[in-house]
């Protein structure tokens, strides 16, 4: 199954959401009202895109449509040009699809150190594990540092992966400093020349000020151990997340600088709509996306196909 | 918790507070900024619509233009709307005669189930009844093990066994044990799954219909947006929930979805948790809860975690000593100690009428209350146990030495010790007076910063009298000054 269908099929029910409710809204032949585009707004809300977004899309078709005898197609090219702006940002920044590596930045010297953060049962290991056997089908040699000491058998998971995928794991006992778990993780990676390290963290919420502090330590020792590191700072976000993924993105910057953001969960999930506000207020990119629980199912993503996944 | 949603309702009834007149146009604005806050805060859009519909509709039907204060009534209203919203919750969970109850828990992944079993396990320890794990989550790895740690943790005897069995025979075979162990309450800890699916609903239900639970409850994350409402409505439809558990509410979740999902599928929410340790899972009050959320405090709450960190005797004994006046330094320095594990002092403030706001201004000028109160506890700390029995000791040279110990100047002791004076006078006094007289009381003491840990602050560290080594280093710098601003002069004639 090609990326394109896969998308589609995790995110059949926003389009069945959007679309069998839509296609009552708009006829063809009707003049467009405030109601009907009022009626569009509580649909575009149910994706989770924020008020600020939905808002956006709502003004650009009020400004092109409004009064007119509704063309289907042509609201269609609105509401899909306007959300491919939002969430391109400013550079219409995009990757290539076929070299599944082009979204990650893994700099020049060896190892590249990819720290993965995020709140409590988004999918952060499970995440890391899909993204190692990424780097391992491109060639690249990864290193795992379990850095998730703190909650029972988070160690015991990701050692279980790394089983699976063959590479190397470092670990510590459970209650260990995280930070020690990411220096030692480096070292390792040092010592064998390895590509790639991948360093887990304990899931947190934005809130709790002494684990962001715990994460900014995490972050120092890994740039002192490997200069210039690390490359990849990303963040881990449910795709059913609502608008406190907005709050989550601007505080785990504040603390780490995130590069980017993984969305996972979407396979299934209605939403996924977050990233929109997101990107618009906060100008983070989704890199990848996690369509299913497969260890494969992880994809670059792509805002074309994104939007034209969700209205296909 | 709620923060934005609070802002938003703040910055709404703004306009009323001021005194403005209420006309429908602005009732008709100050709601649209309420519509806009919920639908920020995840609140389902149709539960907005109807919310705003029905406070507007009830805002005109009372008469409330004409009433005498109509800004407050409003407030009033939302509140009790709000209240209806959520509410009403019976939390009881009735056990059984002679057989054990069994509590099914369920939700989607990385929800928190797990881990809201252990504390639902201990919540109910703490009401003196014994409850059993299952680990029927054969899903996820490591499900199994996290059971296995949590119950060790708590002392909890837990069933589990290998995956191949399946989760229906675990569970039935669990509810065997639980029968022949010494066991009131079993708490089947099922599968979760990315999201709603038949295979999961119908491995779901066959555990409902084989096993019979007294009560199921959904476990959802407050940071789920829109989707919760979905979810909910899912498992309600398969499995006819008897509650709702909202996990990571401590966090700054919008809680869009306490707000939305017991009127679209009339589930009631139970119970909260309100952080990752496992006694932080709370009983579920919607009147507390829309209170908080219209920035009104909730005292109610305060109170009980008082009650939970300070036993009956310990408080008789406190106001025994108070009344006598021997209420010394070393028995504050205790009950510091307690409060601090009540909670954080900003969440804390909080819960207390009108303070919430100067909590978020601490924030933003970057005061931490608990550095502050970290300060006293050092100054204490550096006194000999004499010297916290009696206060009256600590003299020029003591105070310096306290002082250093502590790393604060010397003057910090001195307003110290004036405050503790001031206040275990007035304790004195109250010891004697009814409660309302007490309360006013406790207003003055308020006022005169006792209960304010940062009353101090702001005010830069105060210099004690210049000792000999800084008098003469005063004295060279001048000399300095005086030979240099001469320089000067004689470059400035040239």
């Amino acid at each position: 199954m090609g990326l394109l269908d896969r998308l589609k099929a995790g995110l059949k029910r926003t389009k069945d959401l959007l679309f069998t409710d839509v296609r009552d809204l708009f006829k063809s032949g009707e003049p467009l009202t405030e109601e009907r585009l009022e009626q569009f707004f509580a649909r575009l809300i149910a994706t989770d895109m924020g008020v600020a977004a939905a808002n956006a899309i709502r003004e650009e078709l009020r400004k092109e449509h409004l009064g007119r005898l509704v063309d289907v197609d042509a609201i269609w090219a609105t509401v899909k040009a306007q959300l491919k702006l939002l969430l391109k940002g400013g550079e219409g920044t995009s990757w290539n699809q076929t070299e599944p590596l082009s979204a990650l930045n893994l700099g020049e010297s060896k190892p590249a150190v990819i720290l993965v953060a995020g709140v409590n049962g988004v999918g952060k290991t499970t995440s890391i594990a899909k993204l190692a056997n990424l780097l391992k089908k491109n060639g690249k040699s990864v290193v795992l540092a379990a850095g998730d000491t703190f909650r029972a058998a988070a160690v015991e998971q990701l050692t279980l992966w790394s089983k699976r995928l063959d590479c190397e794991i470092v670990t510590k006992p459970a209650g260990s400093d995280p930070a020690s778990v990411a220096h030692a993780g480096c070292s390792r990676a040092l010592e064998i020349g390895a590509d790639v390290v991948i360093v887990d963290t304990a899931g947190r919420l934005q809130t709790q000020a002494n684990l962001m502090k715990e994460l900014e330590k995490i972050h120092r020792v890994i740039s002192a151990r490997v200069p210039g590191a690390p490359q990849e700072v990303l963040l881990v976000l449910d795709a059913t997340t609502g608008q406190n993924g907005v709050i989550q993105a601007k505080s785990f910057s504040q603390a780490v600088h995130c590069t980017g953001l993984v969305l996972a969960k979407l396979d299934g999930t209605a939403k996924g709509g977050v990233v929109v506000a997101i990107r618009q207020s906060m100008n983070l990119p989704v890199k990848f996306v996690g369509v299913g629980e497969q260890i494969d199912d992880l994809e670059v993503f792509d805002a074309e196909q994104f939007v034209e996944a969700l209205f296909a | 918790m709620f923060e934005s949603m609070t802002r938003g309702f703040d910055s709404a009834l703004s306009f009323f507070r001021m005194g403005g007149k209420l006309t429908e146009s602005n009732i008709d604005g100050g709601l649209r900024q309420v519509r806009q806050a919920l639908l920020e805060a995840d609140v389902n859009y149709d539960v907005v619509q109807q919310f705003t519909d029905r406070v507007k509709a009830a805002a005109l039907g009372q008469d409330l233009l004409k009433s005498v204060n109509p800004s407050q009534q409003f407030v009033h209203l939302l509140y009790q709307e709000l209240a209806a919203l959520m509410g009403p919750v019976d939390h009881e969970i009735k056990l059984r005669k002679g057989d054990v109850t069994v509590l099914m828990m369920c939700g989607l992944q990385g929800s928190g189930k797990t881990t809201t079993c252990g504390k639902l396990a201990k919540l109910l320890q703490s009401q003196g009844v014994r409850p059993m794990l299952v680990a029927a989550d054969l899903q996820r790895p490591a499900a199994i093990e996290q059971l296995r740690v949590l119950g060790a943790q708590l002392g909890v005897p837990v069933h589990a066994e290998d995956p191949s069995v399946g989760p229906v025979k675990v569970c039935q075979n669990g509810v065997a044990q639980a029968r022949k162990l010494d066991v009131q309450v079993v708490i089947l800890d099922t599968a979760g799954r990315l999201h709603v699916d038949a295979a999961l609903m119908k491995e779901l239900e066959e555990i409902d219909r084989k096993v019979l639970p007294q009560q199921i409850f959904l476990v959802t994350d407050a940071m789920t947006g829109q989707d919760a409402v979905n979810s909910a409505k899912a498992f309600n439809d398969s499995l006819e929930l008897d509650g709702c558990i909202l996990t990571k509410l401590d966090g700054d979740a919008r809680g869009g979805a306490a707000l939305s999902i017991k009127s679209v599928t009339g589930v009631p929410i139970k119970f909260i948790g309100v952080g990752e340790q496992l006694d932080k899972l709370e009983l579920f009050h919607p009147e507390r809860m829309a209170s908080r959320i219209l920035g009104m405090g909730d005292v109610v709450s305060l109170v009980e975690r008082a009650q939970q960190q300070f036993s009956q005797e310990q408080l008789e004994e406190q106001q025994k000593k108070m009344a006598s006046g021997s209420f010394t330094l070393l028995d504050f320095q205790k009950q510091m100690g307690q409060i601090k594990q009540m909670g954080s002092i900003m969440d804390l403030m909080k819960m207390i009428p009108g303070m919430g706001k100067i909590a978020e201004s601490f924030g933003a000028m970057n005061i931490n209350p608990e550095k502050e109160m970290g300060r006293v506890e050092a100054i204490i700390s550096s006194m000999t146990p004499k010297e916290r029995l009696n206060p009256d000791l600590i003299d020029h040279s003591r105070r310096r030495r306290i002082a250093r110990g502590a790393g604060v100047a010397p003057a910090e002791v001195n307003g110290l010790l004036k405050q503790f004076n001031e206040m275990s006078g007035l304790m004195k006094k109250m010891s004697g007076m009814g409660t309302i007289q007490r309360f006013q009381a406790m207003r003055q003491m308020g006022n005169a910063g006792f209960f304010d840990p940062t009353s101090q602050m702001g005010i830069p560290k105060l210099r004690t009298a210049p000792e000999v080594g800084d008098r003469r280093a005063a004295e060279e710098k001048k000399k300095k000054a005086r030979k240099e601003a001469k320089a000067q002069r004689k470059r400035n004639r040239r």
